[in-house]
């Protein structure tokens, strides 16, 4: 046994937990700590714990992977944001919807050092609509000096050039000063101003909370002389350099989900599968598409702001171990949504409890061994049919995450894991991989960095194979800059868009490109 | 008079989708613009057109281009302005109001917005009562309203005047410039007089809108089924509820066509329904049998939440209902199906009320 190690860590709402995996990806330990308000306390804990365990040769230890909840808290609880000054640049195009319009009162007094639409922007085949406002953009950066920590930078069309975002970072930089955070829309959503420009808004306001949880976790790793390297999780189940993360730190937002469905398929083997996560009080079931996590259409709020960024896509259903049975002979059972959630070792009829939950049906059923009895005969009933109706709405949401013909196989993660069937309707077959219950930390622990695309490219005399390898290059470059190992970065995944109603040489390309981790 | 405050947007907005017939485009940068209006001018001033003096001026108007490029390029707080200030140096008369030439999608909101900046009442009423393809596709057309003048401009203070010959040319005028100013133009068109509008329009459609939003809203919360406030406030018939087993798309000459399988469920298991899609939902069929036809308005709504589900966003899996109500009875007359019955969309069959269906 020898070579390097790694730490993967997810917190997430209930527990944080922690694995060590070695070179070859065998899982040497495992933990699980239940998470703390200011986050920091429970990576600390479940890290202490995998790091004590006898079978973990600190001095091996070469990375830690960490997927983490500190981004989506701070804005939620108005804590550690940054003062930011928003500058659009969409003068006229763009002056009918104000930034920040519609955020909640409260949180853009706290984030916003002050708004300003500067004339500039760029039309959907590249070119520009007005000359950028340089005078303009100089005087609001004066006035907003001394009030703003960071700078969002966000110009009409940025998805298809850059250059009018790029030139006013330069005036930022002239202006205010060097070392001022500066977060620029087209590297952080994709089409739709408000909603992108509202992602870089938030990403700026949020550049100090990575450095904080970062900081916990490096001087809990110094107090074992520890000095690995370290990454972040990311919203599409990928990871990214501390660097990158610092910069990068609304990316990081929906690394949760992501990361459970890259651990169960991991775990089972599996690229292409149906993942259901089933916990205490809830389901969430997802898509594994070409090892990544299926991403989402729809727009994805934070706290209340639509952004731009994609999560993965997730049918959420209220059905978890702890679902609390009701209702009387020969009427319809209510399934949850209420949930005895922690007290289940107290409440539930097989802890001597007096509450029937799903988890007493699943040891009815011989689904599940837990507990220190059986339920008694008179529960028999409502149990059984709580199941049956348990089952059914799994089978319905399975069937609706689905987003595709044919037969797949649903692997089950998570606390409640027992309690789904071992059979359904349109699942080839329903798996239970070991160590499921740390899925999502083993997600972190053995994810791949990844650079992604989407942009919509004007069709030259090369025609389609030209953007289209251009977006591949871009993609692998972006890949490499994350940390990926530059000459082992794989493109995984391509999509065109047609635009409706513009019958002009213009596509819309998506690409994704990913990889292991570099040694740099 | 009705008004319409910030707080109503979202009802309109939702009514605007379903009266979208899957199309229209995005409703929430309509929403944003028409919200920061009401913010700095007052709410919206909702007007029938039998309160307008007969001579007083209603111009239809809307946005043209691709929905994609409206969501970069959200609008100009004075675009309105703009139209209205081109369309002056055209024409003499007052202006009384300002009409949506299109209800369904983000063409219900936009207009509004501009009512409330220039201090003017919004008509009750527009120009299809659902969302179409054209800008010639509009009610004004059949009732013999000329389209001229017209004027269209774009966020800078280019304003071009067009005296086109009939709708059909106007279409392909303002769709190739709106090309050539970055894919999103806002068009006036068909200025006509309050007595003439009274017989030109599909009326009452902005408060039906609302109304369709709130009881979409109430009936969702209760957890009820919002398929039947549409049965009460559109004649509406549901033709399927089930779970969308396939999708297809593809682009022709800018549009998308395509078509979706929705399988049904319990009530409606063993049955299928099959979809057929140019940008709006036009056809639905039963195996051979037409179930409904453009342009009776068909709407595919999310059987959870209620919300109309554009056809862009319809995906193997979605758990959908399929709705028909009738549309607006200037759409059944010979002239309204040469321009927007089933034939005018490629189909080699005639149109048949959706009442006289099966």
């Amino acid at each position: 046994m020898n070579g390097h190690l790694r730490v993967g860590i997810d917190v997430g709402g209930t527990n944080t937990d922690a694995v060590v995996l070695d070179q070859s990806d065998r899982l040497l330990a495992k933990a699980k700590r239940p998470t703390t308000a200011d986050v920091t306390g429970g990576i600390k804990a479940a890290l202490d714990a995998v790091l004590a365990d006898p079978a973990v040769d600190q001095g091996r230890l070469t990375h830690v992977m960490l997927g983490t909840t500190h981004a989506t808290n701070a804005v939620i609880e108005r804590r550690n944001l940054k003062r930011v000054a928003v500058v659009r640049i969409g003068a006229p195009s763009t002056t009918a919807v104000r930034p920040l319009f519609g955020w909640p009162a409260d949180l853009r007094a706290i984030v916003s050092a002050g708004e300003r639409i500067i004339a500039g922007g760029i039309e959907y085949d590249g070119r520009e609509i007005v000359p950028l406002d340089r005078d303009d953009l100089s005087r609001f950066l004066d006035s907003v000096a001394g009030e703003a920590d960071g700078v969002a930078i966000s110009s009409v069309f940025a998805p298809v050039s850059a250059r009018h975002e790029l030139e006013a970072e330069q005036i930022v930089r002239r202006v205010i000063g060097e070392h001022v955070h500066v977060s620029l829309s087209h590297e952080i959503g994709s089409l739709g101003l408000i909603a992108r420009e509202n992602a870089t808004t938030l990403n700026a306001a949020l550049v100090g909370v990575t450095a904080e949880v970062t900081a916990a976790l490096d001087a809990a790793l110094e107090a074992h002389g520890m000095h690995p390297a370290t990454f972040l999780a990311q919203n599409d189940g990928t990871l990214m350099a501390l660097g990158y993360a610092l910069r990068y730190p609304v990316l990081t937002i929906g690394s949760g989900p992501a990361n459970s469905i890259r651990g169960a398929a991991f775990l089972s083997g599996a690229d292409d599968a149906l993942i259901a996560d089933i916990g205490g009080t809830s389901t969430d079931i997802g898509v594994l598409v070409n090892g990544f996590p299926r991403e989402s259409s729809a727009a994805v709020e934070i706290g209340g702001i639509r952004t731009s960024l994609r999560m993965p896509d997730l049918v959420a259903i209220g059905l978890g171990g702890g679902s609390v049975l009701s209702g009387r002979d020969g009427q319809s059972v209510q399934l949850g949504p209420a949930s005895v959630g922690y007290s289940l070792s107290e409440r539930a009829l097989v802890f001597g409890g007096d509450t029937p939950t799903l988890t007493d049906a699943a040891v009815l059923a011989g689904r599940a061994r837990i507990g220190s009895m059986m339920p008694g005969e008179d529960a028999h009933e409502l149990l059984g049919r709580g199941l049956e109706q348990a089952d059914a709405m799994l089978a319905d949401a399975v069937d609706m995450a689905k987003g595709r013909k044919g037969e797949r196989p649903l692997i089950v993660v998570g606390g409640g894991a027992v309690l789904a069937p071992d059979r359904l309707p349109g699942i080839s077959e329903v798996i239970r991989p070991p160590h499921h219950d740390v899925a999502n930390a083993i997600g972190a622990a053995i994810a791949s960095v990844s650079g992604q695309v989407d942009r919509v490219f004007h069709l030259g005399e090369g025609g389609r194979p030209a953007v289209l390898e251009e977006a591949r290059s871009l993609a692998r470059a972006q890949a490499v800059r994350a940390g990926a190992d530059a000459d082992a970065v794989e493109i995984v995944e391509v999509e065109e868009l047609p635009l409706a109603y513009l019958n002009a040489p213009a596509i819309r390309i998506r690409v994704k490109a990913a990889g292991p981790l570099g040694s740099g | 008079m009705t008004l319409i405050e910030a707080a109503d947007l979202p009802a309109l907005a939702r009514g605007c989708s379903v009266l979208g017939a899957g199309g229209g485009g995005d409703t929430q940068t309509g929403v944003l613009a028409v919200g920061q209006a009401i913010e700095q001018f007052g709410p919206v001033r909702v007007v029938d057109l039998d309160e307008l003096p007969d001579d007083g001026l209603v111009i239809p108007c809307g946005l043209v281009g691709a929905p994609m490029v409206a969501l970069e390029k959200v609008g100009s707080a004075t675009e309105g302005e703009q139209l209205l200030a081109g369309l002056g140096k055209l024409i003499g008369g007052t202006v009384v109001a300002l009409m949506p030439l299109e209800i369904g999608g983000s063409n219900g909101l936009r207009p509004i917005g501009w009512a409330v900046r220039a201090g003017l009442p919004i008509a009750d009423a527009d120009g299809m009562g659902r969302a179409f393809p054209k800008v010639s596709q509009v009610t004004m057309e059949i009732a013999g309203v000329d389209p001229s003048p017209s004027v269209l401009t774009e966020e800078r203070s280019n304003l071009v005047a067009i005296w086109a010959q009939d709708g059909e040319s106007l279409e392909r005028i303002a769709r190739a410039l709106s090309i050539e100013f970055g894919g999103r133009v806002a068009l006036a068109e068909y200025p006509m007089t309050a007595a003439q509008a009274r017989a030109a329009t599909a009326r009452g459609s902005i408060t039906l809108a609302v109304r369709i939003g709130r009881a979409m809203a109430a009936r969702t919360h209760a957890s009820g089924d919002p398929i039947q406030a549409l049965e009460r406030e559109l004649d509406a018939r549901r033709l399927i509820e089930g779970r969308i087993v396939d999708v297809e798309r593809r682009m022709a000459a800018g549009f998308v066509r395509g078509a979706a399988l929705i399988e049904g469920l319990r009530a409606d298991s063993g049955r299928a329904v099959r979809l057929e899609i140019q940008n709006e939902n036009l056809v639905a069929l039963e195996g051979d049998t037409v179930r409904a036809m453009v342009p009776d308005v068909i709407v595919v709504l999310d059987s959870h939440s209620g919300e109309a589900i554009h056809t862009e966003r319809l995906r193997y899996g979605q758990r959908v209902t399929v709705a028909a109500f009738p549309c607006n009875p200037i759409w059944r007359t010979p002239r309204g199906l040469t321009l927007t019955g089933p034939r005018a969309f490629g189909y080699e069959f005639d149109y048949v009320p959706l009442e006289q269906l099966q």
